[in-house]
């Protein structure tokens, strides 16, 4: 049974639906991220599970409660902002002992309570510091602190890492993972950053325009995004989307002078001859001859023109133009060539989903 | 001071921009004399005898200091009839002061809070119709507070003058109050709602606590306002229940033989000394920064 549920949350400001109806789903000790650009609705929605900007429409149940009407403080949630909202004239300590004062907990045992949190975010020796005499990456974890100590049932998390900077973030996220481990918490993220939605959850809700576009593990949605918006949106660099034509033997890329790469393996369906459609293929998909995954079983080899080299150390971004259309390969560091010479790529089909240009769907 | 030379940039040469700097203070410190000499006049004429004040020079020290003129104003001086001195007056004005400043500092208090973190529709007519307060001349709201007054039985009172101000003063004070918190991050009191702080507690324990520098300068604003005000005092008070400034202006104004300048001067010296303590004591306090790093960006 599902331990969060958001049922078909509706949100209107002046005439503008920011939510259009979202239903999503959440097990207890699930990490559900909500990612989206700016102005999908993501932190709208959140703000509506904590109960602090109340929905037009719709229920929000948490283990079995409907708690749509109730208090934020009544709800037993936890929030993390992103500006972290330390209480600026009290110590650490008191910071994540003022919930637990609020709820009339004693004294002795919030001294407890905190110095508890404290070990476990390796935060003791900052206890008397006032917020202002801490760094950003301490902030962040005393503001998490204040959510840990009192044991909620959801932990929600608005952009928390959107404020430190790209080598703290990459420790943070992995402590909030670790987090999320160790005390099975269940846990809604609200990022824009699709790395981290990537990396921390256990199911992604991507958001577009106040809807859902695709609900899924991490997987699923990097791997069978559900439309072009998806597609584009997640992994980085994107998806290439590649314009074709379905042929006798195959579908027809890059115009009339391309060639004909084999139906993938995720399409089931039979395709009308001369149907335009888009096939998305992710750069690790399309490889020099080296880095072709030995398990592969549909590869098309397509000789392109080098139009961009990308070394990043670990591999090399190679852009390939063919007929005016370009793609993105991701190759081994160890390849050599040069701007404007032809390059072989290997396109692993079994990689590859097929949109429908019209819709913008995925075909199955 | 350094920095002087440093800001001068190749074409100025060290020597001219030191100069110029010179040529400001010198500027500045001439005005200040300027604007202190009243001051100076008040207090050594104060500290004078009359034939000293008579004969001499308005700008000369005192020859021989002596705070009798002092004694005379607070205890001795004839009010109208009553020559009891000025202390009685002063105290009343204590007493009308403290109490309107707190209360209309704390009620400003609470309407910021409330136009900005707990709005309701129509929050910005109220705010527009508290602002429009601001700018009501005094003498047009005379005759209908002196009806007001009268109704409620607190005409010639205390209690009376110190609503008159709360109520004249709650414009600016939700104002001042009102500009500082919409500055305020929300988060932070979101946080505390989902900690479980209701409208009070957030108020008094994270508001409040972080409003030191707009509290000083509320409290200098009114204390000084309200101290000075000559016309509500004069018109919703008479005699004994006079406020300091209608006593002072009674004294001066009273005289049945020889003008006492001296007793007159040492006299406005009391009227104004309060206001002069609240600057020095409270300017300490003006520290900004409580807020820094609370939020970041």
């Amino acid at each position: 049974m599902s331990f969060l549920e958001i049922r078909n949350i509706r949100k209107k400001i002046g005439n503008i639906e920011i939510l259009k109806g979202i239903d999503i789903d959440l097990e207890k000790g699930g990490f559900l991220v909500l990612v989206g650009p700016s102005g999908c609705g993501k932190s709208t929605l959140l703000n509506a599970i904590a109960g602090l900007l109340p929905p037009s429409s719709g229920d929000i149940v948490i283990d079995g409660q409907v708690v749509t009407d109730l208090h934020p403080s009544k709800r037993d949630i936890a929030m993390v902002f992103q500006s972290y909202a330390l209480y600026p004239n009290m110590t650490v300590e008191e910071n994540i002992a003022f919930a637990l004062e609020m709820r009339g907990v004693e004294k002795a045992q919030r001294v407890t309570a905190v110095r508890q949190v404290a070990k476990t975010l390796q935060i003791e020796h900052l206890l008397d510091r006032r917020p202002s005499q801490l760094s950003g990456g301490q902030r962040q974890r005393v503001a998490m602190g204040r959510a840990l100590v009192r044991q909620p049932r959801v932990f929600l998390f608005d952009e928390p890492l959107s404020n430190l900077d790209a080598k703290l973030r990459v420790e943070v996220r992995a402590e909030i993972k670790a987090l999320h481990q160790n005390t099975g918490a269940t846990i809604v993220y609200v990022t824009h950053d699709q790395i981290e939605a990537m990396t921390l959850a256990t199911k992604i809700v991507v958001l577009k325009e106040g809807m859902v576009q695709q609900v899924g593990s991490p997987a699923e949605i990097y791997n069978r995004p559900a439309n072009l918006f998806v597609a584009d949106f997640m992994g980085s660099p994107a998806m290439n989307m590649l314009k074709g034509r379905v042929a006798e033997t195959g579908i027809a890329l890059f115009g009339s002078n391309g060639v004909v790469v084999p139906v993938p393996p995720s399409v089931t369906k039979k395709l009308p001859d001369g149907k335009e459609v888009i096939i998305g293929l992710r750069p690790e998909a399309i490889t020099d001859d080296g880095l072709v995954d030995p398990t592969a079983r549909s590869i098309a080899h397509i000789a392109a023109e080098v139009s961009m080299i990308e070394p990043t150390g670990s591999d090399t971004f190679l852009t390939g133009k063919v007929d005016g259309a370009s793609f993105t390969a991701r190759t081994r560091a160890e390849v050599v060539t040069e701007l404007g010479q032809s390059f072989r790529f290997a396109f692993n089909l079994d990689k590859a989903v097929v949109f429908d240009p019209e819709t913008g769907s995925r075909i199955d | 001071m350094s920095g002087a030379a440093e800001t001068a940039n190749g074409t100025v040469s060290a020597g001219s921009a030191r100069t110029a700097r010179y040529f400001i203070y010198a500027t500045l410190i001439v005005l200040a004399l300027v604007y202190l000499l009243p001051l100076y006049v008040m207090l050594t004429t104060s500290l004078k005898s009359l034939d000293e004040i008579r004969g001499g020079d308005m700008l000369a020290l005192p020859k021989d200091p002596s705070i009798a003129a002092w004694v005379k104003a607070w205890g001795e001086a004839c009010i109208g009839v009553s020559c009891v001195g000025i202390k009685g007056y002063f105290w009343n004005s204590i007493k009308m002061v403290v109490p309107a400043v707190f209360i209309s500092t704390l009620l400003g208090a609470l309407n910021g809070y409330v136009l900005t973190k707990w709005r309701f529709p129509g929050h910005r007519i109220v705010f527009g119709m508290m602002l429009f307060a601001c700018f009501i001349p005094f003498q047009a709201v005379l005759i209908p507070m002196a009806r007001l007054l009268g109704a409620a039985g607190m005409s010639n009172s205390t209690a009376g003058l110190v609503f008159v101000h709360v109520v004249y003063g709650l414009g600016f004070t939700t104002l001042f109050f009102r500009n500082y918190y919409e500055a305020f991050p929300d988060e932070l009191v979101k946080a505390a709602m989902i900690d479980g702080a209701g409208f009070f507690r957030i108020f008094w324990r994270i508001l409040l606590p972080t409003s030191g520098p707009i509290i000083v300068v509320t409290v200098i604003y009114q204390f000084t306002n309200i101290w000075n005000d000559f016309l509500f005092g004069v018109s919703f008070s008479s005699g004994e229940a006079s406020p300091m400034t209608v006593a002072l202006n009674n004294l001066v104004s009273s005289s049945t033989g020889v003008k006492e300048y001296n007793v007159d001067m040492a006299a406005a010296v009391f009227a104004a000394l309060p206001t002069l303590f609240v600057y020095v004591v409270a300017g300490r306090y003006f520290v900004r920064g409580l807020m820094a790093g609370a939020v970041k960006g």
